[in-house]
Parts: C-alpha cells; structure tokens; sequence
C-alpha cells in the first residue's frame, strides 16, 4: 500500500484517475483504502428537480446513486437508500445555502455541496463541503488568462460531541489544482497539484455549528492557497531557475 | 455509505504488463528507478516487471536525454534517438566512440571507437565539430549542470557543398534532490537544417521544462516551447556563432517568459480559480449564520441581490 501511494505521488496530478484505476486492477484487495487516500478530481450531476449542479462524492453515494444537496433526492431514484436525520437535513439544507454564497464570493462561480450525515462510531456527525471550480477562459474564469484551470476542494470534518458547551472539529482539507497557460512567445505553462492538510480544534458552540466550520475551512483554505503557490510553485520556480539561471546571475557568479 | 463491492476480475499478463510500462515511462525526470522500486513491490511478479522494463526504460531514456557516464571516467553519452546506432549502442561524435548501455540498469557498459562508416564525412564533421565547441562554450556558461552534444541526422555521408544537410543540438539539465523532495530537468532540441541550395539554415527549437516538488503533497510543471529562426549559410565557423547566438537568445528570452508566467501567478493567474479575499476584502461573515433566515442578511450584507 505504500508503495502504491508512493506511485501516486510520483505521477503528474493530471494522470492521478489513470493511476489510480491501475493501481485498483493490480490491487483490487486495497480498493477502499486507494479509494479514501487518493484525490480524485470531482464529479458533477445535475439535479432534474431545480436545475442544480451538485457534487459527487462518496458521501453522497449509495449503491450507484448520489443525493442531492438541494433535492434530498437520489439520482438515479434508489429505494431503501440512506438518508440523513431530519435534524440533520436542516442543517445541510442551511449549510449548502451560505456555503454557496462562500463560494460565490472567494471562487466567482464554481459549484458547491455540502453533505452531513450520523457518525455511526460516536456521537457527532460528519460533515463534507466541497467545492469545484472551473477557471477556464471558456468556463468560468472571468479575466480569461487561463488555457485550462480546474480547483477542486474536499474538506471532510468529523464534529465530535457536545461538552461543556463545546465540540471538537476535526478537518481533513484536499485541494487538487491545475492550470495552463498558453501564449505566442511563451507557449504552454501547466502547473498542478494536489495538498492534503490537518486541523483540528475545539470550539464553544454558541456561534453555531455552521460558523465554526465555516471559519475553519476559509482559514485552510487560505493557507492551502498561499501554500500552493509560494511553497509548492515556487520551489518549481527555483528548480527552473537552478537548471538555467536567469542571465544577471549567471553573470556574476565565479567562474566554477 | 454503502459498503464496496469490487469483483476479482483477474488482469492478463499482458494488461499488468501494460500498466506496469505505463508507471515506468510516466515517471518524472529522474525519478523512474523510485518508480521501479515502487511498482515491483505493487505488482508482485518480477517476470512480468522485467518485460515491462526492458521495453520502457530504452523509451524513458531517450525521451528524457540520460546522461551516462563512460566505464573508465573519461567522458559522457547522451542517450537520445538522433545517435542511436542500435537498440543499446549510441554515438559520441566528440571523442568519436560508441558506448554500450544497458537501458534498465542506466549504465553504460563499455566503450570502443567508432567505425567510419559510423561517423560523419571530413565535410560534415567540420561544421559539427564547429558548433559542438561554440555549444559547448555556451552550455558550460548558461547551465551550471548542462551537457550537450551535436548530431548529424540527415546527410553524414554528404562529401562537399551541393548537398542539404541536417544537425541536431541537443542540451539538456537536470537536477535531482532527492532529499529536498525536488527534481527537475531541462532539454532543449535543435533541429538545423543546412540548405545548400537556399543557402540558408532553417532552425527549429524545442524546448521542455519540468520540476516536481513533492514534500507533503504533489505538485508538478511542465512547460514547453517551439521557436523557428533562420540564418544564413556560411563556412562553418561563421554558422557555429550565428547558431549558438540564435540558441542563446531563443532559450534566454524562454526563460523570461517562463519567470513573467510565475510572477503573473498570485495576483493574475491565480484569481482565475480562487481569489486570496472576497471583493470586501473582510472575511466571509459566517457569525450571520445561527438562524436560517439570517441567509437574507448575509445577502444584504454583502450588497447581493436576490
């Protein structure tokens, strides 16, 4: 198994779902554990009820059917499928709604969906909230600059049970990016990736559940996104200027 | 959730041997033999690895430029298509020889001269010789680690003028830290066409970047570039300097362009998929959210129509 993650994380990101089904022929005992550990880009349905996009993800799935945030409902239709409690569908049905609007306001378009269920080993539950955003100039990438852009974000936190007027937020955080840029002079630029963090906290209920989760994701989600780009593509940037160092440099280093 | 259900469908051979080629010739620059390592502890069966490696390492090898070294010290081959003689014999034009390798293990086994059926014509070998040494200057300024080598892939036999001809420079860098979890290499292809009877050299200019970074996490680029120029045909000194000056410029001016697309990165690129604050520049309002209706204040809040 750790040489099969170790495979992983040597192929480009942008052949991560071929690795991965090769990975699952050749291992089909691994498969839940391949499937759970390694980041797929996300998939999208569209819900017939409102016209909605929603996300696919394995939260959301039962058998061959997923549910929709927006509709409750399962596409294809599925009988004796899972449902959330009515308590807890309140809150998703709030979440997805604000969650939208966070969306909207960070990511200029991009689709969310945000899925709660019952932790079946502790009390608590299990929140997902993901997010998929297409930055293409012919998607939705408003000031046009990229040939290709996708950013999928998958943030699953486990909230423990109340205590003492407080919980624990465990938050597992995934960004798989990409983007490629394409110009005359410069010809194709294509940088992509994929991050996975940890944060954990414990936080006074009195804000809401809702707003406790939301403040963590935003706060990883800068972090991941500072992260991305001047840790992970500056360091590519570093390579580059390593291999050939730009000609000021070069000039002025001693003779070796 | 509900529970997995995988069915045991068992893979032929050849499938595992198709897959597991396919993780060896998709490895980053100088990654491949991690990679190996990796995959036959995955697929279990070394017959089926060795197959699978005997057919993608040659491929790797070439596409990637390798560098290997002679047994006795004493100098380098590039493994490229442009010298190969046979599947695992390739020219050194600078020192005239012919080294052995063994793609697999990435090493090169022995060395002898060359055969002069093996090498260009007196008339041929002047122009490459030329620009070999004008590459060779360059290289050893622009890339701390670069290597370099010069081909003739069209046209070795051509005895004086009259006749088109073909060179091929090829450069390439690498840099391999492990350690550091970075890896990256540079490879630039030249193709220089020698038209006697335009009198003129067609150049065309490949050029590919790649780094992967991998500590924590998995991130890669890959860059490349095609360049077309033209200069004149003249005595071989003359054509060493104009192509490596046509060269120098084309990869200097690549390497800018490469550093604007980095630095356009934050404030431009970048906001095309996720901005670094919403349009208020304040943090999302998330306190507005304990009641339902509150969804109607945020909006207002945030100046929303609904």
């Amino acid at each position: 198994m750790e040489a099969a993650m170790g495979l992983i994380r040597r192929m480009h990101p942008k052949k991560s779902q071929t690795a991965l089904s090769a990975l699952l022929s050749l291992l089909p005992h691994h498969s839940s554990d391949l499937l759970s550990q390694v980041d797929q880009p996300l998939q999208v349905l569209c819900d017939v009820d409102c016209g909605k996009e929603f996300i696919l993800c394995e939260y959301n799935r039962d058998a061959d059917s997923y549910r929709s945030p927006w509709s409750n409902k399962y596409h294809p239709p599925l009988e004796d499928a899972l449902y959330p409690s009515s308590e807890l569908r309140k809150l998703e049905i709030e979440a997805n709604e604000v969650f939208a609007i966070y969306c909207d306001q960070y990511y200029e378009g991009g689709i969310s969906s945000v899925y709660l269920w019952e932790d079946d080993y502790k009390e608590g539950f299990i929140a997902c909230f993901l997010i998929k955003k297409d930055g293409s100039k012919t998607g939705q990438g408003r000031r046009g600059y990229l040939q290709e852009g996708a950013w999928d974000a998958i943030h699953v936190i486990e909230v423990g049970p109340e205590e003492e007027g407080a919980a624990h937020y465990c938050l597992t955080s995934t960004v798989m990016l990409s983007l490629t840029t394409n110009g005359e002079s410069s010809g194709t630029f294509s940088l992509s990736g994929s991050i996975r963090r940890q944060m954990n906290m414990d936080l006074a209920i009195a804000d809401g559940h809702l707003c406790n989760m939301g403040r963590m994701i935003e706060e990883m989600e800068g972090k991941l996104r500072n992260s991305l780009d001047q840790v992970y593509f500056g360091k590519t940037k570093e390579m580059v200027c390593t291999l050939r160092p730009p000609a000021e440099v070069v000039m002025r280093l001693p003779n070796s | 959730m509900a529970e997995e259900e995988y069915p045991d469908v068992e893979l032929s051979d050849k499938q595992k041997k198709e897959i597991a080629k396919w993780f060896l010739l998709n490895s980053p620059a100088g990654e491949i033999q991690y990679v190996a390592k990796d995959l036959r502890s995955v697929l279990n069966d070394e017959r089926i690895y060795n197959e699978a490696a005997q057919e993608a390492f040659p491929l790797y090898n070439k596409s990637h430029i390798i560098c290997l070294e002679f047994p006795d010290r004493s100098g380098d081959v590039l493994i490229t298509s442009y010298n190969e003689l046979d599947k695992n014999e390739y020219l050194d034009p600078r020192t005239a020889q012919v080294a052995t390798v063994n793609h697999v293990k990435q090493v090169c086994t022995e060395v002898r001269p060359a055969a002069d059926e093996e090498l260009p014509s007196p008339y041929i070998e002047d122009f490459r010789c030329t620009l070999d040494a004008e590459i060779l200057k360059y290289v050893g300024e622009a890339y701390p680690k670069g290597i370099c080598s010069v081909y003739c892939v069209n046209g070795k036999d051509v005895e004086g003028p009259g006749s088109n001809f073909e060179l091929v420079v090829v450069i390439s860098a690498v840099k391999n830290s492990p350690k550091n979890f970075c890896n990256g290499s540079w490879r630039s292809v030249w193709n220089i066409e020698f038209k006697d009877d335009m009198q003129m050299l067609a150049i065309r200019g490949k050029i590919q970047v790649d780094a992967h970074y991998f500590e924590e996490g998995n991130v890669q680029l890959d860059a490349k570039n095609e360049c077309r120029d033209e200069t004149m045909f003249q005595a071989p000194d003359d054509c060493a300097l104009s192509i490596t000056n046509t060269i120098r410029h084309h990869e200097a001016e690549y390497l800018a362009s490469l550093e604007e697309s980095y630095s356009n990165l934050p404030d431009t690129t970048f906001k095309d998929l996720r901005r670094k604050l919403p349009v208020t520049r304040t943090l999302f309002p998330w306190h507005n959210t304990l009641q339902f209706s509150l969804t109607r204040d945020i909006q207002k809040e945030l100046g929303i129509g609904k």
